[in-house]
């Protein structure tokens, strides 16, 4: 008990130190936010424009929703994986990395305050973004099952952290381009995954590669809460394989980290100019 | 054996560099036959009494802040073995973690919080009690001269000096036994330095630490240091106290000898000529 309250307070150094960055980068916060807002309309915009665009009678309800949930469930996904990845990144290009290496930390524990932080940072990136979207697109969700997406939301996370830590390693390996790789990951998972259009657009034989992917099952978990109002117990169709991958996907992070750090001290990688 | 804060034991460190038909490979450099290796520390054995401020003294590349590296476990030993106060810093790393902490030549902080925030994280890492670390955060920069108001503004906003005090405040504030102080006054204006070795001084006095130091400058260490080692090349090519050293070179040109004449003739280099070449 006294071990686990160590490491939570330890763990807190890493939570505590973020939310300092973003006050003092407050600036690129708030550039960063409104990108992000921007963005969203836009995407759900092609919803809002599809008779238009197409001359042919659609339900532009049901499409500007389709493509909300897509572009706020991307959002959230991809600023937890991108708080995780870059932790490595971030310090390297600060210069702080052989500092935190050294101090009596576990990664486990470094990576408990990184992603709690990048949890909560998400989180509230994200439901900035919804009132905004919701505000636009006059958007009721009072019919949704918005304690379901919650769910199915919080359950994708541990996937999208155990991924995030694994291509965390990428910076410790490639010292000059290892964080702009981590981009690829992200890139590979938003063709595959559905996340603006339902899998089965995608080539027959992308469809088993795309069931891979955890984001796939948290956009149609969040589309069955939001869009269908499911109940948590058709829910857990999706719940159960996200919780799955994501104990399958951290350790495997965790010992895909171990064996980056103990290349990188092998090496001489941790240093900064590689 | 318990007097002993610090044995390296035939510690070797190689680095690789090259490439397999133009592409390099994570993992797979170091058998490639046309990879470069560097020895960058060879056969090192030393070993540091507790309470000691022991200096190492060498040119830019010769293997200084490797071996440093080290001993703070950020990098693994080729062969030899390193022990810290009779932990091995391979085997045991996070107990070694607990008793060490190094000052590096470039501050490294995050340079957009402030030094308290600098100094809470440090704190927080080493699971120090908030309170009492924001309180010995702020003594121990007025010891070292910053200023009350700008213990609170963005370190990018100090001068290199100032940033390299703040380092040694984090590095101090977690109170380890066994510091390691990496070049830390290169780059300071004398005031700074003398402040730096005077708490380094002070240091050692009131808190019972042992002080590894690797520096260039001869006076800092003739000053701070109860023994030295002169390395060259990864090399310990010497090892004895200031006037130990000193006792090595005869007297030329009516003068005593000082320790850049030991070093020049250790070695047949002087550590001016190889900073200016390697800068």
């Amino acid at each position: 008990m006294t071990t686990l309250g160590h490491e939570l307070r330890v763990s807190y150094a890493f939570v505590e130190r973020n939310f300092n960055l973003v006050k003092r980068y407050w600036g690129w916060e708030v550039v960063w936010l409104v990108y992000s807002v921007v963005n969203a309309l836009s995407i759900t915009y092609i919803g809002a424009a599809m008779e238009r665009i197409s001359g042919a009678r659609v339900d532009t309800s049901y499409l500007v929703l389709f493509l909300m949930v897509g572009t706020l469930v991307w959002h959230y996904l991809a600023v937890v994986f991108d708080s995780v990845s870059s932790m490595i990144s971030w310090e390297r290009w600060e210069g702080t990395i052989e500092y935190t290496f050294m101090a009596p930390v576990k990664r486990l524990t470094q990576m408990l305050g990184t992603c709690v932080f990048s949890i909560v940072y998400g989180m509230l990136h994200t439901a900035v973004i919804l009132i905004v979207v919701a505000f636009f697109f006059k958007i009721d969700l009072s019919q949704a099952n918005l304690l379901g997406g919650v769910l199915v939301l919080l359950a994708g996370s541990l996937s999208f952290i155990g991924m995030g830590i694994m291509a965390s390693v990428l910076p410790l390996l490639f010292t000059e381009r290892g964080a702009q790789m981590t981009n690829v990951i992200q890139a590979m998972l938003l063709l595959i995954s559905g996340v603006y259009y339902p899998i089965q657009a995608l080539p027959g034989w992308l469809h088993p590669v795309a069931r891979l992917s955890p984001a796939t099952y948290v956009l149609e978990g969040m589309r069955q809460s939001l869009l269908h109002n499911a109940n948590l117990s058709s829910l857990w169709g999706f719940v159960l394989p996200l919780v799955l991958s994501g104990l399958l996907a951290i350790p495997l992070g965790m010992a895909v980290f171990d064996w980056g750090e103990r290349y990188a001290k092998r090496t001489g990688k941790l240093k900064r100019s590689g | 054996m318990d007097d002993l804060a610090l044995v390296v034991d035939g510690a070797t460190k190689r680095f690789y560099s090259g490439s397999w038909k133009g592409w390099s490979i994570p993992g797979l450099v170091p058998r490639n036959g046309k990879a470069k290796m560097v020895t960058a520390v060879d056969q090192v054995s030393f070993s540091v009494r507790r309470n000691e401020i022991f200096g190492v003294l060498g040119a830019n590349g010769s293997g200084k802040s490797t071996l440093i590296r080290l001993i703070a476990t950020l990098l693994i030993p080729d062969q030899g073995r390193i022990s810290v106060f009779g932990l091995d810093v391979t085997r045991e790393e996070m107990r070694v973690k607990k008793l060490i902490n190094r000052v590096s030549v470039d501050a490294a902080f995050f340079k957009k919080l402030s030094p308290m925030e600098n100094l809470m994280y440090a704190a927080r890492l080493y699971d120090m009690d908030a309170r009492c670390a924001r309180k010995q955060a702020v003594e121990i920069l007025n010891q070292l001269g910053i200023k009350a108001e700008s213990i609170y503004n963005p370190l990018e906003n100090m001068s290199r000096g100032m940033q390299q005090k703040v380092a040694i405040a984090r590095a101090f504030l977690t109170a380890p036994i066994l510091l390691l102080l990496d070049e830390p006054t290169t780059g300071l204006d004398p005031r700074s330095r003398r402040d730096v070795q005077e708490f380094v001084l002070n240091l050692r006095a009131a808190h019972d630490a042992t002080i590894v130091l690797t520096t260039h400058d001869m006076e800092e260490a003739d000053r701070l240091c109860d023994r030295i080692a002169v390395i060259d090349n990864g090399r310990v090519v010497a090892l004895d106290t200031p006037e130990g050293l000193k006792a090595l070179v005869a007297r030329g040109n009516g003068r005593d000898p000082t320790l850049e004449d030991v070093f020049m003739d250790l070695t047949g280099k002087s550590l001016k000529e190889e900073g200016e070449r390697e800068g």
